[in-house]
């Protein structure tokens, strides 16, 4: 009696969210992995063929599909570099003991709630106007013209967006870091007669690995993932020079209509993801471990 | 001569940051000059303060409308995740056995799955619960809002479970010993111990849904039902020219976040941090 009243509460406070859950997450990911194996223009009225792996064959021989991951590659790699970089320098500044750190960080963070739309929308105005003026005024116009119509400064400029974006929320993570670090340690070395660069290098630094592993993945995931700005900043051009993963997909099943060839991508794109994100916890496990 | 050179590093770093802020200044000066003055100089304040611009962005964006479908999808969702993800955290964290393990894993491990691999089948599968039950998935807030509670639930619990793991289970015992229900002990006790994890839960659900695009754009057809973000890309879409215009609609949809911002700063820096870290 005792045991299927339980039963009855166990229902009613994990039923309704779990029936949610399983309708829209789990349910369209089995489909999904269904329909990667046919051929279909998403039209509910035409047939659908089953090919087998042929979508997934097909993948190695697209040229556009392996030109985008390869720009994803270069704008992940330069991403995680420059977003670590802004919110760990930001991070040390903010937690010196200056009196206008905090209105630092709040300034430094405020682009992070903005949303990626929105940014892209912003920037796409600095990048096309602001820089040409700039470039007409002083001169410098090797340097400041419309980044977005070349190729290459499209995908740099996209890179200073999410940059700008992230780096306020990479910055709180180090600033977790920064402040779990003992008082006394800093304090020891500094009558020990170290300067500022050695104590940032000998003992800040190592004892801001577990935050610096975090940060890693984190932007690593992210600038992965990356759609929205990339939409509203240069819309996968100028032609489809800054067409990234996530906006391929997109394309190959919207734009398109290769429904059964897009959903094999998006279960790729999956997979990237999935190692990615279980390295990083492998490493955080290693790490506790060791500690 | 020390009173200067300790000023000296404050200034600085008050000016890197308002250079870091640039482009929104940018936006700001330039949504209030008309076409001529904006191209003379970019980078100027305006020689008059006029809100036409504004006046206009409003009406084309069809703000208020936006604002509105968004408030409402975002609140909603919002409340509907913290109530369901919070009793069935609790009930997964109490309850051990290989049912509740199970169903947690599944939570965990769908946190992995990147939008793009199941927005095609879930349009497909809300397509075909239309078709067989009548239930109006696609083209509604309310339906987004099922959508918005089915994604962010995975994060949600799982946040809740590491905090409940944290609360010593004598205090509900005693409460169950005065014969009190699960559903008393949960609202009186146990909900109210939540609260700081609860504005977690809350700040990270309310950004990622206030600013999500994509499910909005494929779930939401009727330009009525237009998010924020959503009218923002049509407007840009059909707008882009006329800069002075789009910097006033730019403005208009910071706004909010800014409100936002300045009311809960510590809690969204708190509780982002913490989101990030777990």
């Amino acid at each position: 009696m005792a045991k299927s009243k339980n039963w009855g509460w166990y229902a009613l406070f994990v039923l309704p969210l779990l029936l949610i859950f399983v309708t829209v997450v789990i349910v369209p990911f089995l489909i999904g992995i269904f329909y990667s194996f046919f051929d279909w223009d998403g039209i509910r009225a035409n047939p659908m063929v089953f090919v087998g792996i042929e979508n997934y064959l097909k993948l190695l021989d697209d040229a556009r599909f392996i030109d985008s991951a390869w720009i994803t590659i270069k704008f992940t790699i330069l991403a995680v570099i420059s977003v670590n970089i802004v919110g760990l320098t930001f991070a040390l500044l903010v937690t010196s003991k200056l009196r206008t750190a905090n209105l630092a960080r709040t300034f430094v963070f405020m682009p992070y709630l903005i949303g990626g739309l929105l940014l892209g929308y912003i920037w796409q105005f600095v990048f096309t106007d602001v820089f040409a003026m700039v470039g007409e005024i002083t001169g410098f116009d090797s340097i400041f013209f419309n980044w977005l119509m070349h190729p290459d400064y499209a995908l740099y400029a996209l890179v200073i967006v999410f940059t700008w974006q992230m780096a306020g929320y990479i910055m709180i993570i180090y600033i977790a870091g920064i402040q779990s670090i003992p008082g006394e340690v800093i304090e020891a070395s500094k009558i020990d007669g170290a300067n500022l660069w050695q104590r940032i290098r000998k003992i800040v630094f190592p004892l801001l690995m577990p935050s610096f592993t975090i940060s890693l993945f984190l932007t690593l995931s992210f600038a992965f993932k990356i759609y929205d700005t990339n939409l509203s900043l240069t819309g996968g051009g100028p032609a489809n020079a800054t067409e990234l993963f996530a906006m391929n997909i997109y394309n190959e099943i919207f734009g398109y209509a290769n429904y059964g060839y897009g959903q094999a991508k998006a279960i790729i794109f999956f997979l990237i993801i999935a190692i990615i994100s279980l390295t990083q916890v492998y490493m955080t496990k290693k790490r506790e471990v060791q500690m | 001569m020390k009173r200067v050179k300790r000023l000296i590093p404050e200034i600085l770093l008050v000016l890197v940051a308002l250079f870091f802020l640039s482009p929104i200044y940018i936006i700001i000066v330039n949504s209030f000059k008309d076409r001529q003055s904006l191209y003379e100089n970019v980078l100027a304040l305006p020689d008059s303060f006029s809100f036409q611009y504004y006046v206009d962005a409003m009406d084309k964006m069809n703000f208020m409308s936006a604002l509105g479908n968004s408030l409402y999808i975002t609140i909603l969702s919002v409340i509907i995740i913290v109530v369901l993800s919070s009793m069935t955290a609790w009930m997964l964290a109490r309850t051990d056995n290989v049912l509740s393990r199970v169903i947690f894993m599944g939570f965990i491990a769908t946190m992995l799955i990147p939008f793009q691999t199941i927005m095609m089948p879930l349009i497909q599968s809300m397509n075909t619960i239309m078709s067989t039950t009548g239930i109006p998935m696609l083209n509604t807030r309310e339906g987004l809002i099922f959508m918005h509670v089915g994604f962010n639930s995975a994060i949600s619990v799982f946040l809740y479970h590491g905090f409940i793991k944290s609360i010593p289970i004598s205090l509900e015992e005693a409460a169950t010993i005065d014969g009190a229900s699960k559903f008393g002990i949960f609202w009186r006790i146990i909900f109210p111990i939540l609260k700081p994890i609860t504005v977690t839960v809350l700040i990270i659900n309310v950004i990622s849904i206030w600013n999500d695009y994509l499910l909005p754009s494929l779930v939401l057809t009727d330009k009525g039902l237009r998010t924020i973000p959503l009218s923002t890309f049509y407007f840009f879409g059909e707008f882009t020219i006329q800069w002075n215009l789009a910097m006033a609609g730019l403005m208009l949809t910071i706004i909010p976040i800014v409100i936002f911002y300045a009311t809960a700063q510590r809690h969204i820096i708190k509780g982002i941090g913490e989101g990030a870290v777990k």
